[in-house]
């Protein structure tokens, strides 16, 4: 699996860390801090999730992967 | 019929050709008792017990393929009780008692080998951490032995102990771990609980939840028709999180790849398993000869039962560091499984918040060894509506009230556990 960082370009996937589904958003208040810290949709099939290029560019960035087939179809700066 | 000496000599006699099926493939019924969903070794445990030990036996498997093509039959069959914490330890300690008179239970070769499992330390603090493992596991009534240096080479002399970055100093031996033949697992609890009743259908993919009007569980609609059942019990490892969702349900649950991987066949070369502490590798030897070994998972969000390259590098150099002569081995097949990785490393035995739907889920890399516990407590949660004693802690809702079972200390990092 490799990855298109956006501002690196294609690099092993080695080179990065997973952070996992990048929908989960931290929320205001504390009642849904259960929801955002342990619960996930877990998708079988297309996924947007957080990578962190540690030993490139170190930025976040968001990838669009099939997590059924692991073909990877765009990546996208986090912020 | 139950196997015995005469009866092999008898089948002897005739060349072996006249053994027949050893359970039934069954077509659905109309309705059953308890519906459970998956044909794993945990699903088939699951039957077994509701049959053996609590006399329900209109009981149904639902197996989307066929039994243990999952991850019931791609592990690498180390079983083991050697965990840290309260909430761990008596069940898999209950789930390796289990394992001893599995056979007798069961009328069946399982090969179950007690040839023990050593985890290695390369420092002190590694030590240290294994001495409090030990001494955890000890007040439990379970067998663990410190072991020094020359006590590990005298058992496993061609380790590389000298390794310039992680000598080996030391290990911690739980002498009634060993492995198990996954396959003959599945089938030995297959053979039992047909014998008692229970309807294996495979080829039978569950594809929606069905309730009445009041939200609780009526049965399963499946590619091979509805079929009703008074309780629903889901048991299908990695794809835990998409049976939730059929109920409208969000679990704690990651889906991760692991692979494993198997050598030629070599003469007996590897005592009993064996984990390096310092690179994520760990090796057993099959009884057919093969190597058999594995490491960490990939470590991304997966459902495609294979792995990637990555992986299978970390894991060679770990087999090199650890033993060079593995070098001189040929690989002969690899392959992944897909399995639940929960927010604290540790199962969920519990009832579903829908009446009538109970989850056996999140079982991480490790449920192989859980198999003949988790379905003894997963029957006993489907018979008597409690928790059984060894399986308290494993409740859905710990997650939100910090009651959580995380032996490695992540947190909620399911790739990291
Ligand atoms: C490579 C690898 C190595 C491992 N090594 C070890 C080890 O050494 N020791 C250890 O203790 N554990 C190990 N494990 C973990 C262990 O294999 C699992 O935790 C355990 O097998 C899971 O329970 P099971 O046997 O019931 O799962 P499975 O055999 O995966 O059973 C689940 C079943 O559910 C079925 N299913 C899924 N969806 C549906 C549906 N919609 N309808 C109907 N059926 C469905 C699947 O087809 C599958 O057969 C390993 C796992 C892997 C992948
Ligand atoms: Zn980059």
């Amino acid at each position: 699996m490799r990855i298109p960082c956006p501002h690196c370009g294609t690099r092993e996937s080695q080179e990065f860390v997973y952070r996992g589904d990048a929908a989960p958003v931290r929320p205001a208040d504390d009642g849904a801090m259960f929801d955002y810290v342990y619960l996930r949709d877990n998708v079988a099939g297309v996924m947007r999730e957080h990578w962190y290029h540690a030993q490139g560019c170190r930025q976040w960035i968001v990838v669009t992967r099939d997590t059924r087939s692991h073909a990877i179809d765009h990546a996208e700066f986090a912020r | 019929m139950r196997f015995s000496i005469f009866n092999l000599a008898a089948h002897a006699l005739t060349g072996h050709r006249r053994w027949t099926p050893s359970w039934r493939d069954a077509s659905p019924k109309a309705g059953y008792d308890v519906v459970i969903i998956g044909g794993g070794g945990h699903g088939l445990a699951t039957a077994f017990y509701l049959a053996k030990v609590h006399g329900i036996t209109n009981v149904a498997i639902v197996e989307k393929g066929w039994i243990g093509g999952g991850n019931a039959g791609r592990n690498t069959t180390i079983i083991r009780s050697n965990y840290g914490l309260p909430g761990n330890e008596p069940f898999y300690e209950w789930s390796m008692k289990l394992w001893e008179g599995l056979e007798q239970a069961l009328n069946y070769n399982a090969m179950v080998s007690q040839r023990g499992v050593l985890n290695l330390c390369h420092s002190d603090a590694q030590r240290d951490a294994y001495a409090r493992r030990g001494n955890a596991m000890r007040l439990h009534g379970v067998d663990a032995e410190l072991l020094d240096r020359n006590q590990v080479r005298a058992m496993a002399p061609f380790m590389n102990f000298d390794n310039a970055r992680f000598p080996i100093q030391g290990g911690l031996l739980q002498p009634r771990g060993g492995t198990a033949r996954h396959d003959a697992v599945n089938w030995g609890y297959a053979r039992a609980a047909s014998a008692l009743g229970v309807d294996i259908i495979q080829n039978c993919e569950v594809t929606g939840l069905l309730t009445d009007n009041q939200g609780a569980m009526t049965g399963v609609e499946t590619n091979r028709g509805p079929i009703r059942a008074g309780k629903v019990g889901m048991a299908v490892a990695g794809n835990s999180s998409r049976l939730a969702a059929m109920a409208g349900l969000r679990l704690p649950i990651e889906s991760h790849v692991l692979q494993a991987f198997v050598s030629e066949g070599l003469k007996p070369v590897i005592p009993g398993v064996i984990t390096f502490g310092a690179g994520h590798f760990y090796i057993s030897q099959s009884d057919k000869g093969g190597l058999v070994f594995g490491g960490d998972i990939d470590g991304y969000n997966s459902y495609a039962q294979r792995g990637n390259l990555p992986v299978v590098q970390d894991v060679c150099e770990g087999g090199m560091a650890l033993m060079p002569m593995i070098g001189r081995a040929r690989l002969l097949r690899s392959w992944g499984g897909i399995v639940d990785m929960s927010m604290d490393g540790s199962p969920i035995i519990d009832h579903a918040p829908v009446p009538g739907l109970y989850l056996n889920a999140g079982w991480c890399y490790g449920g192989f060894k859980a198999t003949p516990a988790s379905g003894w407590c997963f029957a006993h949660l489907l018979a008597t509506d409690t928790a059984h004693e060894t399986a308290t802690a494993f409740r859905l809702d710990r997650f939100a009230t910090g009651d959580l079972i995380d032996e490695k200390g992540q947190g909620a990092h399911p790739n990291l556990h």
